[in-house]
């Protein structure tokens, strides 16, 4: 298999316009990916599946991460003058980053049995309407795939024949995989003794203690 | 099963002619009925919104999420190992299997070595698993085209020689909870590689039974030959893996193409279809059985002694590094992936699943288009789905 | 000829039913439940909380550090930490639970408190007939009904049992010179009887 590397110019030469980036991993596994910009992600996708020396015909797994706003702190050794002396000083710059929503594809070739190559694409923010461009039409096995992103984390997909929602009810309003997402008080629970689902859920309801014995545990202690 | 509408009007001269939208438009062209989620052939709480015109499919849209417990977020708010007794439960009848891909993943995501008696025991149960799940798929498509019942049982009762194998292993006989990252929790004794022996080398007699039973048989024939041909050309595009991959001539098995664990040491054939339909998909279980009783011939051969765990690996309070991976095997329902992103702490930023038997559902429709009522029930046994992965 | 492929099948069907009353490994069922196939020892229901000697509050083993109240993936074990400290097996002061409680309608069987406990407290117990007519609070097991004794979890599982008594006794010779009442070698009373339906 060709490197990222050369994947990345590949597909640039081929799309005019294309802005791709390499996402390192640092991790043991090797597996970097390559950022792709939202208008130009169906012309790169349908060059890695068509181009001989590629045909990444087979788009195995698609899936989508929540990615908070955060602030990176950055530390960096600056040279200053204190007191006429130069010394390293330690300067500290916070970075805010925006949070975004992300897709990931993971692409096999089944022809020439090489992969995986891995796209990501990055929506502008994490609002409700953050739009990506859908690669069902590239590749049929998205289809599901893109519309349980949609119905778990809210990315809309353009060009998606059928997006609805998948897993949960269409009446559902929140996204659950979000990291921010929280469930309602009293949605349905399981009372175990500990639970801090049963204290949402007294605000809701008249307590049931026969349930559980968990009130009178806490008073036997105390 | 509940018909919404009833007045039919005869044959106009496009019969073909669909409504845009189903739900809004009922004309009376078309039938509506709504499969599952209770019906005993749909395996589970599947449902099929199914248009009719006659007894002829014409649309058909699935209908997911009865089963569905966000297993990705309860992996993403519990600990690496608190994530492997939940894997039993995606796929309930290959939980050997799923334990394996997890494992496999979080191995790629801390680079873990896993010690070679561990990955022949892995080998082992990973096919016996395929074995005991395309016995009983074959049981229950049969027990979907009506033999109802003596075939199935037949099934089960090979499966239960190969769970109850699984419970004196790894203490119970569906919910394993039984690899670790590292290795496998338990080593398996000398006593238990007899059985697992015996059971292995009786297993060809009931295949043989059952093709007898089930290869020739006319019924089966008519019912399942040319119904719900699938192209290779679509398959590869819709992701379709595993047997049914196979089945329309595509050779892709990841434990040729990835050679995980230790398959490049052993000797096996991928069997290949020619014609895609469901006798294809049928068949194709059979042979793989075949094969598979091969594999753990070699294996029970050259399985070495030695330690079954990693004993470096920490099991509590375990934290990758920084990193992503995405790691799979051949599940015996196709490709089973688990895409994990760890951002250094004790539980995985995004665990996600990449269930075979949900995406080898994309072309249910296709494959239904022109069947009758009764042939989807055959079809969409051929795919061989488990709701418990597939709605996760 | 048309037909042949069933005469086949139906071959193997007369087969199969003839050979269900000679051959074992064609019958397989057995007549639950007056008849009952022997459990492996490796078999696993629900965790029970094992004690040493015959008292089941002094022999406690559990030192209520909570790991596996922590580690339990549906968070089903509750454990409150005792106030004063009684001491263990070993001679030692520790802490104790004064309540343990674990919700077997949530458990998963998963086995995984077990193997984070490093004191070798908790336990996979056998006992599988546990249906009840009520569904909250009988379900959910106190301390009382958790405790089982050694000579109990030896009479289920005599190998592993054995490990541990070897283990847990060269732990304690190594940790003092003076041998401690070894555990699980005191004499302890009969095995608690499992929970009366
Ligand atoms: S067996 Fe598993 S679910 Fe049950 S108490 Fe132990 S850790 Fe929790
Ligand atoms: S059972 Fe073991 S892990 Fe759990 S609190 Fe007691 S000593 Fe700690």
């Amino acid at each position: 298999m060709e490197s990222l590397e050369q994947i990345k110019a590949r597909a640039e030469a081929a799309v005019p316009g294309a802005k791709i980036d390499i996402v390192a991993n640092p991790g043991p596994s090797q597996q970097s990916s390559l950022l792709i910009d939202n208008e130009h992600a169906v012309a790169v996708a349908k060059l890695l599946r068509d181009d001989p020396a590629l045909r990444f015909d087979f788009c195995s797994n698609v899936t989508g991460v929540d990615w908070l706003d955060r602030t990176v702190k950055k530390t960096v050794k600056v040279k200053k003058v204190v007191d006429g002396v130069e010394k390293d000083v330690d300067e500290t710059t916070e970075e805010k980053l925006p949070g975004y929503l992300e897709a990931v594809y993971h692409f096999y070739s089944m022809t020439h049995k090489h992969g995986p190559v891995i796209i990501r694409m990055r929506t502008a923010d994490r609002a409700d309407g953050a739009r990506l461009s859908s690669l069902t039409p590239i590749y049929r096995s998205a289809e599901f795939q893109e519309r349980e992103i949609f119905d778990l984390y809210g990315v809309r997909f353009d060009g998606h024949p059928d997006l609805r929602r998948i897993l949960m009810w269409d009446e559902f309003v929140d996204y659950p995989m979000r990291k921010d997402y929280r469930e309602p008080d009293d949605y349905e629970y399981e009372p175990t003794p500990h639970d801090d689902v049963l204290e949402k859920a007294k605000q809701h309801y008249s307590p049931r203690p026969q349930l559980d014995g968990a009130e009178n545990i806490t008073a036997q202690q105390q | 099963m509940s018909a919404t509408i009833q007045t039919l009007e005869p044959a106009a001269e496009q019969p073909t002619r669909l409504p845009p939208q189903m739900t809004s438009r009922l004309d009376g062209e078309l039938l509506e009925v709504s499969m599952g989620p209770q019906h005993p052939s749909t395996h589970g709480v599947f449902r099929m919104n199914v248009a009719l015109e006659g007894e002829i499919v014409r649309k058909l849209k699935p209908v997911f999420g009865y089963l569905h417990r966000n297993h990705e977020k309860i992996g993403e708010n519990t600990s690496y190992l608190g994530s492997m007794p939940y894997t039993d439960r995606l796929d309930y009848f290959c939980s050997m299997t799923n334990n394996w891909a997890y494992a496999l993943s979080v191995e790629k995501l801390a680079g873990i070595e896993v010690p070679e008696r561990a990955e022949y025991l892995r080998v082992i149960l990973a096919e016996l698993t395929r074995l005991q799940n395309h016995a009983s798929l074959l049981g229950f498509l049969l027990s979907d085209m009506g033999a109802w019942g003596t075939p199935l049982m037949y099934a089960f009762r090979e499966r239960e020689k190969i769970l109850d194998l699984f419970e004196s292993l790894s203490g119970s006989r569906m919910m394993c909870d039984y690899m670790r990252f590292g290795g496998c929790r338990v080593d398996a004794g000398v006593d238990w590689m007899k059985l697992a022996k015996k059971i292995v080398d009786f297993f060809p007699r009931f295949l043989d039974e059952f093709e007898n039973l089930i290869v020739e048989n006319e019924i089966l024939i008519a019912r399942t030959q040319e119904v719900g041909k699938l192209s290779a050309e679509l398959a590869i595009n819709a992701g379709i893996t595993g047997p049914m991959l196979r089945a329309c001539g595509v050779n892709y098995d990841i434990r040729k193409v990835d050679g995980y664990g230790f398959y490049p040491r052993f000797k096996f054939r991928v069997p290949l279809g020619e014609h895609g339909d469901t006798y294809d998909r049928l068949m194709m279980r059979v042979l793989e059985m075949r094969e598979s009783i091969g594999i753990l011939k070699q294996a029970f051969e050259q399985i070495p002694a030695g330690p079954v765990m990693n004993p470096k690996v920490k099991i509590r309070a375990f934290r990758p590094p920084v990193g992503e991976a995405y790691g799979r095997i051949e599940g015996p329902k196709g490709e089973l992936g688990f895409y994990l992103i760890s951002d250094g702490g004790t539980n995985p930023y995004r665990y996600r699943v990449r269930p075979p038997s949900f995406i080898n559902l994309t072309v249910l429709e296709d494959l239904c288009l022109g069947h009758t009522v009764a042939d989807v029930m055959v079809i969409l046994g051929s795919v061989d789905i488990v709701m418990g992965e597939v709605d996760r | 000829m048309i037909g042949t492929g069933i005469l086949k099948g139906m071959a193997v069907t007369a087969r199969n039913f003839v050979g269900s009353y000679f051959e074992k490994d064609r019958l397989i069922t057995v007549q639950y439940p007056e008849e009952r196939t022997p459990l492996a020892e490796n078999y696993r229901n629900f965790p029970f909380l094992i004690y040493d000697t015959d008292d089941a509050e002094a022999g406690l083993r559990c030192v209520a550090c909570k790991i596996c109240e922590k580690e339990c993936p549906p968070q089903c074990i509750y454990i409150i930490k005792s106030e004063d400290k009684k001491p263990d097996y070993m001679g030692k002061p520790q802490f104790y639970p004064a309540v343990f409680d674990i919700d077997i309608s949530v458990c998963m069987s998963c086995q995984i408190c077990v193997e984070v406990c490093p004191f070798e407290a908790i336990k996979m117990d056998k006992v599988f007939e546990l249906s009840r007519r009520e569904r909250f609070d009988a379900l959910l097991q106190r301390k009382r009904e958790l405790s089982k004794s050694n000579t109990y979890y030896h009479s289920i599982c005599p190998t592993e049992a054995a490990e541990v008594d070897a283990k847990l006794a060269e732990a304690a010779a190594k940790k003092k010179p003076t041998p401690p009442p070894a555990a699980g070698s005191a004499p302890a009373a009969e095995p608690t009887p499992a929970p009366v339906i």
